[in-house]
C-alpha cells in the first residue's frame, strides 16, 4: 500500500486513486473506508465510483468541480479516514452443489492436486473469501483467499456456455457466473441464487468488501431452494464475519 | 397506442439513452448513445429532455412506418432520410403523420444517424436506462437491436415539439475519414517509455474492422511498454486507451466493460468521443495531447455551444413559404 494514495487522470471526467499495487485486504479495506466517506461527504459533481482490486475510478462532473480542486478535496478526505467509520463486514452464504453435471470439472481439480473430491468440498468451503471487486460481466465478484491446495490452472479451450450460478477455479482465484456466458474456469458446483437480476434494487447480490462463505447443499436442497428463487421466496443467510 | 412499425431495421439500429449511470460498480456497462452531440440535439430540436432515448442506426439506416402524429428530428450521419420518398432536412423538427413512411439508406457520411421522436420512446427503464445493451440482453426493446415487423412505443401524447425548429448550419458537424482527437495522458502512460508516448502521439492509426459499440481496435506503430502490459484491474472509462500486449491500442467505448487488466496509454476527452463515433473501420486517427486543464475548458465550451443550440430552438423557427425561407426569432415584449 502507498503512504499515500495517487490521483491518475482519466480524461476530462474521471480520475482514479490508486492506493496500491498490490492485492490485498487492507488495501481493499482502505478503499472501502475512502468510498464511503466520499459518499458520506456529498461531495458535490461525484457521478459514480467504481471501486476495484487497488483504485476507486471517480466519474465526475467538471462544471461542479474541476480536476485540481477535487484531488484537493480527496486528499483531505484521506488524511481525515478512521477506522471507526467503517461497518463491520457481513458474510454471505452461497449455498452450492458440489460435482455431478453442476461441476463437471471437480474431479480434474482433484487429481491435479492429489485430492479426493470430498476433501476439494471441504477446502472450498470452509473458508469466507473477501469480494474485492464486481466486474467483467454484471455482478461478477473477484474473490479472494482461496487454499492454494485446489490451485488448478483454466482450461485449455473454454466453454462456449456456462450456466449462471456455476461455481468455477481459475489458478488461485474462485468465482461464480451471474449470468450464462462463456469462460474457461474450471466448474466444480453450481448455486440456485441469483447474483443478479437487472430488476431488482440493488440488482447484484454481493457487494464488494463482504465475503462469501460456500454451504455445500444436496440434490433435494439445490432444487428446493432454485424453485424459493424463482418464485421470489428466497433471502440468502447473512452472517457476521467472525475474525 | 402511438408507436412506429420497423419496416426493415437496417443493420444495427437501438434504443440509446445517455446509459446506465451509477452501476458500474456492480459490473454494469453503462452504453448509451455514442455520439453525445448528435444525440442530445437531436432530443432538443423536439423539445424533449437531452437525455430522452432516441434511435441509433448505424451504416445503413432502418425503412419505418410512422404510427402517431407528431414530430421527429435527424441528426448524426447523413443516411439520405426520406419522408414518404420525398428527401427532408436533418438537423431539423419534422412533422409527421400517422401512416407517413421514414426511410433512412446507407450513410454517405458518417456512421451513426440519431432519430428522436417528440415526448420520447415508452419502452421501460431498466436500471433507470432506456439503453439497449446487446451483448448482455438488457435494456431498449428485449435487449436486442430492432427487427422487422417491431412495434415501438412511442409518447407522443408528452410532446412540447413545435414546427421548424433548427440549428445554425455553423454547428452541424461535417464528418471526416481522417480526425485528429485530444487525449489526456495517463491513467497509466508511466508504463511507457517516452519513445512510445511520442510514437503514440505523432504517428497515424487505422480504425480496423474490429470497431463496434464496445471499442476500436487500431492498426499502426506498435507502442512498448516499459513495465509490462498488464496491470492489476482497474475502471474503464469511455475514450479510455488500452494498450496490450500486441501493442496495438483500442479505444473503449460506450459498451464497454466495467473493468480491465490492460494498461492504459490515454483517454479521449468526452467532447471528441463524437468524433471518433462517427468514424468507422479504414478511417484514420491521430492523438493531440492536452493537458487535464485544457481538456475541462474544452468541455465547458462543448456544453456552452449545446446552451447555446438550447436557447436557439427554443426562441426561434423558420417557415418556409414555396421557395422562400424566412427565421423567425421570438422575443419577450
Amino acid at each position: 500500500m502507498y503512504e499515500k494514495a495517487r490521483f491518475l487522470p482519466a480524461g476530462d471526467k474521471s480520475l482514479i486513486i490508486e492506493f496500491g499495487d498490490s492485492i490485498s485486504p487492507e488495501i481493499n479495506k482502505k478503499i472501502r473506508d475512502m468510498y464511503l466517506a466520499i459518499e458520506k461527504s456529498g461531495l458535490d459533481g461525484i457521478i459514480e465510483m467504481v471501486p476495484t482490486y487497488r483504485s476507486i475510478l471517480v466519474s465526475y462532473n467538471p462544471l461542479n468541480i474541476i480536476y485540481e480542486d477535487l484531488c484537493h478535496k480527496l486528499r483531505e478526505l484521506e488524511d481525515n479516514l478512521n477506522d471507526s467509520g467503517s461497518e463491520p463486514a457481513k458474510v454471505v452464504e452461497i449455498p452450492t452443489i458440489y460435482g455431478g453435471d453442476y461441476g463437471p470439472d471437480i474431479e480434474f481439480v482433484a487429481q491435479h492436486n492429489d485430492l479426493s473430491v470430498n476433501e476439494v468440498i471441504e477446502i472450498h468451503s470452509s473458508r469466507d473469501y473477501l469480494i474485492y471487486m464486481l466486474g467483467f460481466t454484471p455482478g461478477f465478484p473477484y474473490l479472494g483467499g482461496m487454499s492454494e491446495k485446489i490451485e488448478t490452472p483454466r482450461l485449455k479451450t473454454p466453454r462456449t456456455k456456462i450456466p449462471a450460478g456455476s461455481v468455477g477455479i481459475a489458478g488461485k482465484q474462485t468465482g461464480i457466473y451471474p449470468i450464462d456466458s462463456p469462460g474457461g474456469w474450471q466448474l466444480i458446483g453450481r448455486t440456485p441464487v441469483k447474483l443478479f437480476d437487472p430488476f431488482a434494487e440493488p440488482p447484484v447480490l454481493l457487494n464488494p468488501g463482504d465475503y462469501v462463505r460456500f454451504v455445500p447443499i444436496d440434490e433435494k436442497e439445490y432444487k428446493y431452494i432454485l424453485k424459493q428463487v424463482e418464485e421470489n421466496k428466497f433471502t440468502v443467510n447473512i452472517a457476521l464475519l467472525d475474525k | 397506442m402511438d408507436m412506429i412499425k420497423i419496416i426493415k431495421p437496417g443493420l444495427l439500429t437501438t434504443i440509446q439513452d445517455n446509459g446506465r449511470i451509477g452501476f458500474q460498480r456492480y459490473g454494469i456497462p453503462v452504453a448509451g448513445a455514442m455520439d453525445d452531440f448528435a444525440f442530445r440535439v437531436a432530443n432538443i430540436l423536439v423539445g424533449n429532455d437531452e437525455h430522452e432515448a432516441v434511435l441509433e442506426a448505424t451504416f445503413m439506416g432502418p425503412i419505418i412506418e410512422i404510427g402517431f402524429d407528431g414530430f421527429i428530428a435527424i441528426t448524426g450521419a447523413n443516411m439520405s432520410p426520406k419522408l414518404n420518398e420525398k428527401n427532408i432536412h436533418m438537423w431539423r423538427s419534422i412533422e409527421v403523420h400517422k401512416g407517413d413512411q421514414l426511410s433512412l439508406s446507407g450513410a454517405i457520411e458518417g456512421l451513426r444517424t440519431y432519430i428522436a421522436f417528440g415526448g420520447g420512446i415508452g419502452v421501460p427503464e431498466i436500471m433507470k436506462s432506456k439503453s439497449t445493451y446487446v451483448r448482455g440482453s438488457l435494456g431498449g426493446y428485449n435487449g436486442r437491436k430492432l427487427m422487422e415487423g417491431d412495434e415501438i412505443p412511442i409518447d407522443a401524447s408528452k410532446s412540447k415539439a413545435k414546427v421548424g425548429r433548427y440549428i445554425s448550419p455553423g454547428y452541424i458537424p461535417r464528418y471526416n475519414n481522417n480526425n485528429v482527437v485530444r487525449v489526456v495522458l495517463g491513467p497509466q502512460d508511466d508504463h511507457f517509455s517516452p519513445e512510445a508516448i511520442e510514437t503514440f502521439l505523432n504517428s497515424e492509426y487505422k480504425i480496423t474492422a474490429e470497431a463496434d459499440r464496445m471499442g476500436y481496435r487500431l492498426e499502426g506503430p506498435k507502442l512498448t511498454h516499459v513495465k509490462g502490459p498488464d496491470i492489476i484491474s482497474d475502471g474503464i472509462v469511455s475514450g479510455s486507451v488500452q494498450v496490450p500486449g500486441h501493442g496495438s491500442p483500442i479505444v473503449m467505448m460506450a459498451d464497454r466493460q466495467t473493468t480491465g487488466g490492460y494498461t492504459k496509454i490515454a483517454t479521449v476527452i468526452s467532447p471528441d468521443l463524437p468524433i471518433m463515433a462517427q468514424m468507422g473501420p479504414g478511417d484514420t486517427v491521430r492523438f493531440k495531447k492536452v493537458s487535464v486543464e485544457e481538456s475541462q475548458n474544452i468541455l465547458f465550451e462543448y456544453e456552452e455551444i449545446i446552451s447555446n443550440i438550447k436557447y436557439r430552438v427554443e426562441n426561434s423557427f423558420i417557415i418556409q413559404e414555396t421557395d422562400k425561407l424566412y427565421n423567425i426569432t421570438i422575443k419577450k415584449l
